[in-house]
């Protein structure tokens, strides 16, 4: 165990040598330095916000079911099937048929081919899951028909959460995936993450309806109110635009008004028909409908071809310019609450930062001195060994850009603490061994090989409670994980390669003394 | 040589007597969770006012209607720890909050840390915090029983269950917080206390082979001794840099590192006086490891 080949000592020390010099790179000015990779901080220590969304999937579900009650109507009729009574209740749809016609609609939902209850071949499972009782038959959502809706619907506010986020211009946001109803959005360096998450709790779906006293009209009508005031008005279901056809929204100041107003600019079918509407509703009012609330009705005094226009309500600057940016960025496909928020200002970081630094220090010290103390010379090695184990784990870390948070911090000082522990195993072993042995270099090798199960025993218990943190944790505590994995390898290479052969070159410089260690 | 196996029974009712004491105190006093286990908000605010103190702190918040609400000075004099407990906290709860404390006692605050868990995430995370530890006992169980005899995984396992009930005793007796950063430390104690217990285990097992006509008790206590220095030299470079972190560490790693010097010292003392009297207690001997070596 003791003899290193040239070779080995070349390659040991040139593998450390890149490991310091990587980790130097995280000390450096970025444009001075070779390497572009840094150790990042965790939003604990840089400051920032953490906000975790959960999308509330009901609206589209129900929109779903509506969507497919209207599918099925037009199947059945187109496929001569007599049906009575389709109708949604609670999540399930339900539709009576007679007794001839039972088999022929079992076919239609159960085929493998279904054209109207699709997924089969991609799940072998179909989109809703059917059961009948005589005649009547009840539809239900799959599992595998939720799971499509939530993956769509994630997809697709994911897109708009960015698109948001973006438009605010935080500094390198991360926007995630989590599960299949949730969205991590991490904005470092934002310590009032107010105006986010008014973005974000608002879907943006924008409707513009005629308002109408006429509680028939064919397409169906709803009581609405206002946005600023208790006013309601009557409102048709029937949309003339909806947020889909606006090409662009900015704030602007209206100069003879003096008002702060929303311009928009639509896309070719919006315009036309937007154009049209105002061409056949002159004289009545347009309600401008955001997320169920009424903006402003304005009366309609020209048809409108431009394809542009405004929207007014008693907007600040601000609120103006925030409607514009969820207007331009687009409606989300379903709410999204924020189920967690976890937001650390800057100073209390760089206090973090601070208190963990002067931590590892004082910890660094005591250990060193404590092994001094107690080992001299080996005390020494196993020191020079705990430097280089530090400086190897941050050149890891850096290799990786892995994220550091104060708990990963603590993650690095247990690793000085616990580093030692091999060492420590071996020398105590070659001391028991020296008892019976007056052979230096046998005790010394004989120490290394009997240690050797025990400290692999010692760190795999380590290693496999870290694993078992990094995945079970969540944000900070992984972090800790990390580096206390990290550092378990850092610590055996350490261990092995650096110390054994300063020991190897030590030992047989000194074979002769009695009581080396 | 030091004979630790004298004391056996003493220390093993003291450990009984103290695991009880704490399954006791956990099911009686219960656990002061975190926002992060029970929901809520938590806000760390620093004053730069002289005349901002708990009092006026709870004053100013009894008006706002939120339900229960624990306030208590964090580390130096001017920074605060505003728990609330409420759990349908909306969006812009905060501002609110914020806003009407502006009223009451004028601007010269500001808040350092926001938390808001909502009630949902709040048991997710404490499902999956009771998962973790439940699995890297599991693990570690497995993990021992594969390397050496289920007779040494069973002393493991008790040895790291009585840590682990004994730290959480401690946490429930001073009304601890319990947060996310304490799972982490009841996960490393685990590693560290297991790691203790192996290096003692390996040298049994070392000396099971050497020594036919040992008995299981003498030999256990001559394995301690073989290793103690060792187990007093790791212990306390690990203590030292946990010391180091409990001080200068600042107040949010206070608790995690309180958890972790509980952990190493119970685990240090669970090594020697509970992992290795269960030995002695199954009957160990030179057979036990020999059929391992034959198959």
């Amino acid at each position: 165990m003791l003899y290193f080949s040239k070779l080995r000592i070349i390659l040991v020390s040139l593998v450390t040598l890149l490991f310091i010099f990587i980790s130097l790179s995280n000390f450096q000015d970025s444009e001075n330095s070779l390497i572009s990779k840094r150790i990042n901080l965790g939003l604990d220590l840089q400051g920032g916000s953490y906000l975790l969304l959960e999308i509330d999937n009901g609206p589209v579900e129900i929109q779903k079911l509506q969507n497919a009650t209207t599918v099925i109507r037009n199947y059945l009729k187109e496929k001569n099937v007599n049906f009575t009574d389709l109708r949604i209740e609670g999540s399930e749809i339900f539709f009576s048929v007679s007794e001839q016609d039972n088999e022929t609609v079992k076919n239609f939902f159960l085929d493998k081919e279904s054209e109207i209850n699709p997924y089969y071949n991609q799940y072998k499972s179909h989109q809703f899951d059917l059961s009948n009782i005589e005649n009547e038959f009840k539809l239900k959502l799959s599992k595998y028909g939720l799971v499509e809706i939530k993956n769509s619907s994630q997809d697709q506010a994911i897109e708009i959460v960015r698109r948001r986020v973006d438009e605010v211009g935080t500094n390198e946001p991360n926007i995630l995936k989590r599960g299949n109803n949730r969205i991590l959005v991490e904005l470092p360096g934002l310590d009032n993450p107010m105006r986010i998450k008014s973005l974000l709790g608002k879907t943006a779906n924008l409707t513009f309806r005629f308002v109408t006293q006429n509680s028939n009209d064919t397409f169906g009508v709803e009581t609405l109110q206002f946005e600023d005031d208790n006013n309601q008005a009557l409102v048709s279901k029937r949309i003339i635009l909806s947020g889909e056809n606006l090409l662009d929204a900015q704030p602007q100041m209206n100069n003879q008004t003096n008002e702060t107003v929303v311009s928009f600019t639509l896309d070719r079918v919006g315009a036309k028909r937007f154009g049209k509407a105002t061409r056949t509703g002159i004289g009545k009012q347009l309600a401008i409908v955001l997320d169920g609330k009424i903006v402003s009705a304005p009366v309609i005094r020209d048809a409108i071809v431009s394809g542009s226009g405004q929207i007014s309500g008693n907007f600040t600057f601000q609120s103006a310019t925030d409607l514009a940016l969820l207007l331009r960025s687009g409606a989300l496909p379903a709410p999204l609450n924020i189920i967690e928020e976890r937001t650390v200002g800057p100073d209390l970081g760089q206090d973090s930062i601070n208190a963990g630094v002067f931590a590892l220090l004082i910890g660094f010290l005591l250990v060193i001195i404590f092994m001094f103390y107690k080992y001299k010379v080996f005390g020494l090695i196993a020191n020079i060994t705990l430097v280089f184990n530090l400086l190897i784990l941050i050149g890891i870390l850096t290799i990786f850009e892995a994220t550091l948070t104060l708990p990963g911090i603590a993650g690095i000082i247990l690793t000085v603490g616990m580093a030692v522990d091999a060492n420590v195993l071996i020398f105590e072993r070659i001391k028991e061994e020296s008892r019976n042995e007056k052979n230096n270099i046998i005790a010394f090798d004989a120490g290394y090989v009997k240690s050797k199960t025990a400290i692999l025993d010692a760190n795999v218990t380590t290693l496999i409670a870290a694993t078992i943190l990094f995945f079970m944790g969540s944000g900070p505590v992984k972090g800790f994980s990390v580096t206390l994995a990290v550092g378990i390898f850092t610590t055996l290479f350490s261990v092995y390669f650096i110390a054994r052969m300063l020991t190897s070159i030590y030992v047989v410089k000194n074979k002769e003394k009695i009581n080396l260690i | 040589m030091i004979n630790f196996n004298k004391f056996y029974k003493l220390f093993n009712i003291i450990s009984i007597c103290l695991v009880v004491i704490s399954i006791l105190l956990l099911f009686f006093k219960g656990l002061n969770f975190g926002v992060d286990f029970k929901g809520g908000t938590l806000i760390e605010l620093r004053a730069n006012d002289k005349k901002i103190n708990v009092t006026s702190l709870r004053d100013s918040f009894s008006n706002m209607d939120l339900g229960d609400i624990n306030i208590k000075k964090f580390g130096n004099e001017s920074d605060f720890l505003i728990k609330i407990e409420k759990k349908d906290t909306s969006a812009d709860e905060v501002e609110t909050i914020k806003k009407d404390l502006v009223k009451v006692i004028g601007s010269s605050f500001n808040f350092r840390r926001v938390e808001n868990v909502g009630p949902k995430v709040s048991s997710e995370l404490l499902k999956s915090g009771i998962i973790a530890i439940a699995l890297s006992l599991a693990a570690m169980l497995f993990y021992i029983w594969i390397r050496f005899e289920w007779q040494f995984s069973l002393g493991a396992i008790l040895a790291l269950f009585h840590d682990v009930v004994i730290t959480l005793g401690f946490f429930s007796l001073l009304g601890l917080e319990i947060n996310l950063s304490i799972v982490a430390a009841v996960l490393t104690i685990v590693g560290y206390s297991m790691n203790d217990t192996v290096v003692i285990y390996d040298r049994v097992r070392e000396n099971l082979r050497k020594y036919s006509d040992i008995k299981i008790l003498e030999l256990t206590n001559i394995s301690i001794n073989e290793t103690l220095s060792r187990t007093i030299i790791t212990s306390v470079t690990t203590l030292l840099a946990l010391i180091s972190i409990f001080i200068f560490g600042g107040e949010i790693l206070k608790g995690f590192s309180f958890a972790m010097i509980l952990g190493v010292v119970f685990g240090t003392y669970s090594s020697i006086y509970i992992s290795n009297p269960i030995l002695v207690k199954l009957r160990v001997s030179q057979k036990t490891i020999l059929k391992e070596d034959t198959e």
